[in-house]
């Protein structure tokens, strides 16, 4: 009997051990990640890097301002078309939960989620590229905005849903109509975690390379037309790193710990959002 | 004034092919204080909320017959005024989690798009939150949100949004179930007070609820009112045998 319960007990602390070895064994990858770029890029890094358009072969120096604009542009303009259409779909699935539109809607969404990001910007090459005459930051924009769109969506849907129906109640027994219900209740006490779904998608689309391949394309200057093409980190580190230049290789890595503090600085952000928002309910 | 408020006439209301309230008949007295009692799932809740017309928000319920305010159909009338006219409060407080103890106040004001002047609101939240005897214990705090207070403070504080819209009847769906003895008595005791401006009708399973609070009580079993009377008469002398065993609790 004893020795039974020894062995149980025995058991017991191993499999414990398991779990919290493989657990710690899980954040490894990452804390290597991050060393490792950080040990390569952040000595490139100075004001002259981050203000400076990118130099020729052969001449040192040069920075990587472009980029840093054409992403942020790039990712202003895929926001500004995404966010209102994912949090209206977001807010249609969690009112009319057993529509046949929203069995659909939320199959499709799922499914985009799914999509590769190389064949949607193969059909944002389609729809924008070919009939535009050019490359452009805009049909770039409209690719991400594809990708962020199934994120903001599903998480405008869960939120809205985890909170209670007394809410509702509450405003409909006060009169008032149901966009206000929605406008003034639903999304002010749901906007910690609206917030946060539309911060991920930010930083899920900021580090996307494929679809800008032959959307925004790239350019070597600064630009600020969204008709044009225009630079991005991603490209950037793409074009530069597969380079046979080191000067070239030494803007990559510089550009890659950049758009990795942002994604991070972009989590840690939502982290704290999602915290200090939060609607106690 | 006419002494009946609210009427319902053949009104029955099911969701989908359940049939939850049969056929009732009742005129409600201005002024007065309505308990609405029975066991569970006899329908009392339902027939509630078709008062004010929530029924109809939860997807497949619908409702024949008619509810009359003050001789007007309100399936006739526009939903969002009849619920400005009948103010509700539901079983578990509901302020509004986002807003301060003020803000919850005129939440029907402010929420609707109704600009007020300050000095208007400073009174409507001083009125409202005196009426329902909380003033006192919030006025140092009411930009603290309305999630801060007990429970017991919190659903007078939900009573109070409702009465600062200057409702003609008050609904109260089991106010006093999610709270404890000391609250319970603390609503119980507003209730009296309220009767002074509004039509109180309250539902409750609690029959020493009914009877310490009501003048008159209606008795629902089965989705039928099988008794309606004044609230002496039904607890000392009930006309029908299922009231008499549902108060004496022989009830199956």
């Amino acid at each position: 009997m004893n020795v039974q319960v020894k062995y149980r007990i025995g058991k017991s602390i191993g499999f414990q051990a398991l779990v919290i070895l493989l657990s710690a064994a899980c954040v490894v990858p990452l804390i290597f990640i991050l060393i490792y770029i950080i040990q390569a890029g952040i000595t490139k890094i100075n004001w002259h890097f981050l203000t400076n358009l990118p130099k020729p072969v052969g001449e040192t120096g040069g920075g990587i301002a472009n980029a840093l604009l054409g992403s942020t542009i790039i990712i202003l303009v895929a926001s500004v078309i995404a966010i209102p259409f994912g949090i209206l779909c977001g807010i249609y699935l969690s009112e009319n939960k057993n529509s046949k539109l929203a069995y659909w809607s939320r199959l499709c969404i799922d499914i985009l989620q799914g999509i590769p990001s190389i064949v949607i910007g193969i059909v944002a090459y389609f729809w924008l590229v070919k009939p535009l005459g050019g490359f452009s930051a805009l049909s770039g924009s409209v690719a991400l905005a594809i990708m962020m769109l199934p994120i903001v969506v599903r998480s405008t849907e869960e939120t809205l849903l985890l909170l209670p129906d007394s809410l509702r109640e509450a405003a409909f027994a006060l009169g008032m109509p149901f966009h206000r219900v929605i406008l003034k209740v639903l999304i002010p006490c749901g906007i910690s975690g609206i917030l946060s779904g539309v911060m991920l998608s930010i930083a899920r689309i900021t580090g996307e390379t494929a679809p800008l391949l032959f959307t925004a394309f790239g350019n070597p200057y600064l630009s600020t037309n969204v008709l044009k093409p225009m630079q991005s980190l991603p490209l950037l580190i793409f074009n530069y790193a597969t380079s046979p230049y080191n000067e070239w290789h030494d803007l990559a890595w510089g550009a890659s710990c950049i758009l990795l503090i942002w994604v991070l600085s972009l989590n840690i952000f939502t982290k704290l959002i999602t915290r200090k928002w939060k609607v106690q309910l | 004034m006419e002494s009946t408020i609210v009427k319902a006439v053949n009104y029955n209301a099911y969701f989908g092919d359940n049939h939850v309230v049969k056929n009732v008949n009742i005129e409600i007295p201005r002024n007065n204080v309505v308990a609405v009692m029975g066991p569970s799932g006899c329908g009392k809740t339902t027939f509630l909320r078709g008062i004010n017309r929530m029924h109809e928000l939860i997807p497949g319920a619908t409702s024949t017959g008619q509810i009359f305010l003050n001789n007007e159909d309100v399936y006739e009338m526009h939903p969002i005024f009849v619920r400005l006219k009948i103010g509700m409060v539901f079983q578990r407080p509901n302020p509004f989690p986002n807003l301060s103890i003020y803000d919850n106040v005129i939440a029907g004001y402010k929420l609707n798009g109704i600009k007020l002047p300050k000095a208007e609101k400073d009174k409507i939240v001083e009125q409202s939150l005196t009426r329902v005897a909380l003033w006192n214990e919030v006025k140092d705090s009411l930009t603290k949100k309305g999630s801060f207070l007990s429970g017991g403070q919190q659903q007078r504080l939900c009573i109070a949004r409702a009465v600062a819209m200057e409702p003609e009847v008050l609904l109260f769906d089991e106010p006093t179930s999610a709270l404890d003895p000391i609250s319970t008595s603390t609503v119980e005791e507003l209730f009296h007070e309220l009767k002074k401006n509004y039509t109180l009708i309250i539902v409750t399973h609690n029959m020493q609820q009914a009877a310490r609070v009501s003048d008159k009580t209606a008795f629902f079993y089965m989705g039928e009112l099988v008794e309606y009377d004044e609230t002496k008469q039904m607890f000392t002398n009930p006309s029908d045998i299922r009231t008499q065993n549902y108060i004496t609790g022989r009830f199956s």
